[in-house]
């Protein structure tokens, strides 16, 4: 029995060597293919994480279509359907699920099933693991706001910006932002303690912060200690900086102290973003190591 | 400590409060050596392991793996093991070839990513996602993640749990391939037949201690291997003998009974029944 098998021909080791293409570069964009791939693949993120935004702006546009039209507050101008005063909120709201909801959940089910541990044992670079996180959300945000902005203006009628200031507002905002909700994501990750509660942990984080930071409730209509809370959360700055890149500007009336205030908008999400990334170098470990 | 040693280990704790989970082992595996750790579960043989692999941390002693510090090795020293851990992933949603692929091309000198999937049978479910496929083929899926680095020391934790017996065979032939290449392999497996068939040494370990360490034909020592003849005397009664001349005996009991004794049989302990008589000594001992 042994002879045979000792004497069998080499099984492994057959082809020729060929070489792995590119350095890191080349490892960050294997990596984010993955990724990527790994997230179509995934039912429940296609449908509560990729597609919300656009479902629930949906729903705004036909059920209140008969609302007519939201005055514009500085008298001057045409006022808004209640779907294009809502289309800022939702692509804000899917910044924070794109990164937030969605990493927290990734990261915390690789943890749990063993995924993250396996790459612990391979020369997986922190870096390039999450250079393909990061990239599958820009990818897959990317994505997901385009679809949005092309239902909202072809499928639903929604005017969009027409002056260049007002697209550079939305693309610093939608960067940093997106950015911001990466890195928190990341940080996230670390509080389920197993992959099955990841969902129950995290969703009722997103919901509460979308109903409270004017994504689905019109902020100024809220009562002012729960706007005082929405302020301290990225959610609210990331909403308020994309109503001010879609709205007209008589509607900056409507925020609180009538003005869309860019730089604090900035400096709100900026300490997120550095936040982020102190908590996910502090907290992420491939495994649960013991002491 | 020197450096031609895959891995040494001297005076090795691991205290998980008042649980010594591992309780003073030494060890030196030799390169190119093929190691089975052997043990009831909860011996501490995965834990040993882990803290080889630098999943885990020592409560205390000296650990030195291919002449690093697991706790401090690096992505370089990363990229010299194959792990193979003792649980599998059941939720890689990618397919076999993709993920081998990705993996790849995290090494710098790896193996062809068609080689492994031949070498552990998954030709036909090359294109299947990893979380399609059966236990046996996602364990076959991850020897195949632990080889394609192309590792100077595998680290093999019950690989062939949930193998049919051809499945086990195939894997034994690729383990004596990588043996042949030169590959320090340290495995564990409740199998003691693959042990025997895989291994150059034994070390068998229960309680955090190692009771034995030894060539898999000279453990447990001379007394425990002595053979056995049975048979059934004239008058119908099992008689058994231990003893160092077994042909001799049978020729005696040929003699005596003037024929052909009933349910002749010389039996030579394999390393099972030497396995479980020292685990079980062990355990009468400490009672």
């Amino acid at each position: 029995m042994t002879a045979t098998l000792t004497t069998s021909a080499p099984i492994l080791d057959t082809r020729q060597p060929s070489p792995t293409p590119g350095g890191v570069v080349g490892r960050c964009l294997r990596q984010i293919r993955f990724e990527v791939t790994d997230y179509v693949r995934h039912a429940d993120t296609l449908v509560f994480t990729f597609g919300f935004p656009i479902i629930m702006l949906a729903i705004f546009t036909s059920a209140f279509a008969s609302q007519g039209t939201i005055p514009n507050p500085s008298g001057v101008g045409a006022g808004l359907t209640v779907g294009a005063y809502y289309l800022p909120g939702m692509v804000a709201a899917g910044l924070l699920l794109s990164g937030v909801q969605n990493l927290a959940i990734d990261i915390a089910h690789e943890k749990s099933d063993g995924r993250l541990k396996r790459w612990g044992g391979t020369p997986m670079s922190p870096f390039v693991y999450f250079a393909g996180k990061i990239g599958q959300v820009l990818v897959t945000a990317t994505t997901q706001t385009a679809l949005l902005l092309v239902v909202a203006h072809f499928g639903l009628g929604i005017a969009l910006p027409n002056t260049a200031q007002a697209w550079r507002t939305f693309a610093w905002v939608w960067l940093l932002g997106l950015t911001a909700s990466c890195l928190l994501g990341i940080a996230l990750s670390a509080l389920p303690r197993s992959g099955r509660s990841a969902s129950s942990v995290v969703l009722p984080i997103t919901l509460v912060l979308q109903f409270i930071s004017g994504v689905y409730l019109q902020f100024d209509g809220l009562p002012t200690w729960m706007q005082n809370i929405a302020s301290i959360f990225p959610l609210k700055w990331m909403a308020q900086g994309m109503r001010a890149a879609f709205l007209p500007d008589g509607f900056q009336q409507l925020e609180v102290g009538q003005a869309w205030h860019l730089g604090q908008i900035a400096i709100a999400l900026g300490v997120w973003l550095v936040v982020g990334l102190v908590l996910s170098r502090l907290t992420f470990r491939w495994i649960r190591r013991d002491a | 400590m020197t450096h031609d040693a895959a891995v040494q280990v001297r005076d090795l704790h691991k205290h998980y409060g008042s649980l010594h989970a591992v309780d003073g082992v030494d060890l030196t595996i030799q390169r190119g050596e093929t190691f089975a750790l052997l043990g009831p579960n909860g011996a501490g043989k995965s834990t040993t392991i882990e803290i080889l692999e630098g999943y885990r941390r020592r409560t205390s002693g000296v650990v030195s793996v291919l002449g690093t510090d697991p706790d401090h090795g690096d992505l370089g020293w990363k990229a010299r093991l194959g792990i193979v851990g003792q649980s599998t992933v059941e939720s890689d949603r990618a397919t076999v070839r993709d993920l081998l692929t990705l993996t790849r091309g995290l090494y710098p000198d790896p193996r062809e990513v068609d080689d492994v999937i031949e070498a552990v049978g998954l030709e036909k479910k090359a294109g299947a996602r990893c979380d399609k496929l059966s236990g046996g083929q996602r364990r076959r899926l991850d020897v195949a993640m632990g080889v394609i680095g192309r590792p100077e020391l595998l680290f093999l934790d019950e690989p062939t749990t949930g193998f049919d017996p051809e499945a086990r065979r195939e894997f034994w032939q690729l383990v004596h391939s990588l043996k042949d290449g030169g590959t320090t392999i340290i495995l564990t497996t409740h199998y003691l037949d693959e042990a025997a068939e895989l291994a150059d040494r034994v070390g068998i370990i229960t309680g955090g201690r190692l009771l034995d360490v030894g060539a898999v034909d000279e453990i447990g020592g001379v007394d425990a291997r002595r053979p056995v003849v049975r048979w059934r005397a004239a008058d119908g009664e099992r008689r058994t003998l231990v003893t160092d001349t077994p042909a001799s005996v049978v020729a005696e009991i040929v003699a005596h009974t003037g024929g052909e004794p009933r349910d002749l049989e010389v039996i030579r302990p394999s390393l099972e029944d030497i396995y479980l008589s020292m685990i079980s000594d062990n355990a009468k001992d400490a009672a």
